[in-house]
């Protein structure tokens, strides 16, 4: 397969999975800011939400103040901002159609009508009007982008590196996701109250809630929270489910140069799969995610001098 | 549903006869039309549209902000080509593109048509399509136009003219391949009540066709199709025949030259090619030999191509061929190369290099059409009868200061065929682009592309000037 090509598959697959992320984050924060809070609490919320997405200076530059409306619009529709929704569903668009070719028919066509709704949703404000449904929708096109892809393609290097793209951003969201919900626990101890509602959003943000209380069939404790997104292999969206698939999928797509790529993964995905949360808790979860965004973003950075078009300098 | 029937009267109507009764091979069509609904037309004419949108048929402009992407539009009403009328055409095609294959080979080798003084030398030696790299370069079985897009129209009395022949990168196959997807589609009554002919197998002819001219013996060559990329007016045509054909897509930065062949970067290291069917022009196709600031190209390409280790289809400098000032010469090449009489008509045409043909060029322009001899696209034309007094004279100063830059033909009542416009249904004229492979046979599959000029009047079809589309059925015998 062209690198060329490769390429473009793995960047459409992390910009589905990027939007449909923002999507679950900003779908949570809204239904935690109708919870009873002080102003200040509704705030830091929304503050945290640019925080995951490394994009607070960002918004400071462009906006006076964090407010709901604003985070939205510069979150959701902001074309200038490469990671809004908009933005993220354009990049994966423009990626399908660079590649239509290596893509099945329906593949193509969902993508390309994605994009095409995405227009007509924000022409009709829909994401103003009424944004869990607006989210709703973003969850459910990239439900249908998975779905349809498995379904049709055939299984080769182009799923591969799909599924690459794919993993490699999820495990990133998850990570990011975790450390600013527990970054905020440590901000501000007094808000013990909310604190169900705390660890139940995060849940909810990856579809966990359900699971959690399946798993673990007990209270909402934040220990088993982070073990859940973190070492949890049957769960998902964690680190180690993810890392997981993105391990065997390096080794499908492996080349005579990628043996340190692969190493690096197989390393990562070990330490997941033997890991336990006592030790990760106790020596900062903050510095192991911090750490752990280190090592998936080397691992992307790897992949593309390996396989794709070298990332620019 | 009922059609208004009142072809203009210097037309040929391909529908509807002079007496304003259907052509027989219309009948089936016409009658199924009769039974459905203007709602119900309506209907598919929006589900048509919805539905080229969401496959992503479209192209760009030219001029319009990149990226924007257009749809163009697509008529129901088909046009419909009789057994023994399309029997007619594939003999003429085959026997035209096959001279000018020759023409082309000759043109590149010994220069026979030109010592025998049918074509004269300054005609091809000073024109800027003839590519002097060329010379004496041997291409893989001597084919050279092996794609050709050849326009053909049809003239009041009903008789064929060719206007052109497109031997560079003739595009718009996919929307014949599309167009009749969605005629089946919308509507499959009409479509099973005559013997349509498929061209849907017209992706494997042409890999078939490119495989036959692959440079070493080898048993599985590797194709592909090389694009400018994808904001390209035609990228969707050339990423929907390299997926048809199940071969890669390709730009100029995935390929370079290296020990005197050609190779692709993929995920598994480089591989070879042997074939490329290329959708760039010649000029950018390698910035060592062409255009320096050529970001599309391969460097190095010309060099390999030359040493014969990888083929182009189509090869460098076809364009001699096509040039609207060689034009005129096709029917003696015919009679030359082949020892046959033309098949098809060329539309009369003068010169403007020529003192005496510029005269009457100057004289007469309100009532023709004068061309740019490199224009294409429709642009850089004057259609006299259609425009004012003003236009016309301000085209003679161009014409006048170079006049070897201008040919100029009558201008033809292009046939009509009822068309789905604002009022109703009106006729309008069209044209038609048959597509012919040439490999060591020459094939042509029994459809093409059947432009429409959708304003009232109007006999410029392209689709960067506001044309539209319809499906062509060549029915069985």
């Amino acid at each position: 397969m062209l690198s060329r090509t490769a390429d473009n598959l793995f960047w459409m697959c992390r910009y589905i999975e990027r939007a449909e992320n923002t999507a679950r984050m900003l779908d949570v924060n809204l239904q935690m800011s109708l919870m009873p809070q002080d102003a200040q609490a509704r705030d830091s919320l929304w503050r945290a939400v640019l925080r995951i997405s490394e994009l607070q200076r960002d918004y400071d530059a462009r906006y006076p103040a964090v407010t709901p409306l604003d985070v939205l619009h510069y979150l959701v529709r902001e074309p200038t901002n490469q990671s809004s929704i908009y933005s993220c569903l354009r990049a994966a668009r423009e990626n399908a159609r660079a590649v239509r070719g290596s893509l099945t028919t329906e593949v193509w066509e969902t993508y390309n009508t994605t994009w095409l709704e995405l227009q007509k949703h924000l022409q009709t404000h829909l994401p103003e009007r009424n944004p869990g449904e607006f989210f709703e929708w973003v969850k459910f096109r990239a439900h249908l982008v998975r779905g349809v892809t498995i379904g049709t393609m055939l299984d080769d290097e182009a799923l591969h590196f799909l599924r690459l793209g794919m993993h490699l951003e999820r495990a990133d969201n998850t990570a990011r996701l975790l450390d600013v919900k527990f970054h905020e626990e440590q901000d501000d101890l007094a808000a013990r109250s909310s604190e169900f509602y705390r660890w139940a959003s995060l849940l909810s943000s990856v579809s966990g809630l359900e699971i959690y209380r399946k798993v673990y069939r007990d209270v909402i404790s934040p220990d088993r929270v982070a073990e859940l997104l973190i070492l949890r292999p049957d769960m998902p969206r964690s680190l180690l489910a993810s890392v997981q698939a993105l391990t065997e999928d390096l080794a499908r797509v492996a080349n005579q140069r990628s043996a340190e790529t692969e190493r690096r993964a197989g390393l990562l995905y070990a330490e997941l799969r033997y890991g336990r949360i006592e030790d990760i808790l106790h020596s900062s979860l903050h510095r192991y995610l911090e750490r752990f965004l280190e090592r998936i973003n080397d691992l992307g950075n790897r992949i593309s001098q390996d396989f794709l078009v070298p990332l620019a300098a | 549903m009922l059609h208004a029937q009142s072809a203009p009267s210097a037309a040929y109507d391909e529908m509807v006869d002079a007496q304003g009764l259907v052509r027989p091979h219309y009948a089936g069509f016409s009658q199924w039309l009769t039974q459905e609904s203007t709602d119900a037309m309506a209907a598919r004419q929006i589900e048509a549209d919805l539905s080229f949108r969401r496959v992503g048929i479209t192209f760009s402009v030219a001029g319009d902000e990149a990226g924007t992407e257009r749809l163009i539009p697509f008529d129901l009403i088909p046009r419909i080509i009789p057994a023994d009328e399309w029997a007619h055409l594939s003999a003429g095609l085959t026997q035209r593109v096959r001279a000018l294959n020759m023409f082309i080979r000759d043109i590149y080798h010994g220069h026979d048509i030109v010592r025998a003084g049918i074509v004269p030398a300054e005609q091809v030696f000073l024109n800027a399509q003839y590519r002097p790299e060329m010379q004496d370069v041997d291409v893989a079985e001597d084919i050279y136009c092996h794609i050709a897009g050849v326009d053909i129209v049809r003239a009041g009395a009903g008789e064929f003219y060719v206007l052109e022949d497109n031997l560079r990168v003739p595009s718009g196959v996919s929307y014949m391949l599309e167009n009749r997807k969605m005629s089946m589609r919308l509507m499959p009554e009409a479509f099973s009540s005559l013997k349509v002919k498929p061209v849907a197998h017209y992706p494997d002819l042409l890999l078939d066709n490119l495989r036959e001219v692959a440079p070493r013996s080898n048993d599985a060559p590797t194709v592909v199709v090389l694009t400018p990329g994808m904001y390209n007016s035609a990228y969707f045509e050339h990423a929907f025949l390299a997926q048809q054909m199940g071969v890669e897509l390709v730009e100029g930065q995935d390929l370079f030259v290296d020990q005197n062949a050609v190779y692709m970067r993929t995920t598994r290291g480089p591989r070879r090619v042997d074939v490329i069917y290329r959708r760039v022009d010649d000029d950018f196709l390698d910035p060592l030999s062409f255009r320096a600031d050529s970001a599309l190209g391969v460097p190095g390409l010309l060099s390999v191509y030359r040493a014969g280790r990888v083929t182009l289809a189509n090869a460098i400098g076809t364009g001699i061929a096509d040039d609207k000032s060689t034009y005129q010469y096709v029917p003696d090449m015919i009679r030359f190369y082949l020892q046959e009489e033309p098949i098809l008509s060329n539309v009369p045409t003068w010169r403007c290099s020529r003192p005496d043909e510029l005269s009457h060029v100057l004289a007469h322009m309100h009532e023709l059409v004068v061309k740019e001899v490199h224009g294409a696209g429709g642009y850089g034309m004057l259609v006299g009868p259609t425009s004012t007094r003003a236009q016309v004279e301000a085209f003679k100063e161009r014409v006048r200061s170079h006049p070897s830059n201008y040919i100029a033909q009558p201008t033809l009542a292009l046939s009509t065929i009822p068309t789905y416009v604002q009022s109703g249904v009106a006729p309008r004229h069209v044209d038609l682009r048959p597509y012919v492979l040439c490999g060591k046979d020459i094939r042509t599959v029994p459809g093409g592309l059947c432009r429409v000029a959708l304003t009232e009047g109007s006999l410029v079809v392209n689709s960067s000037q506001g044309g539209g589309t319809k499906d062509t059925w060549g029915l069985g015998a």
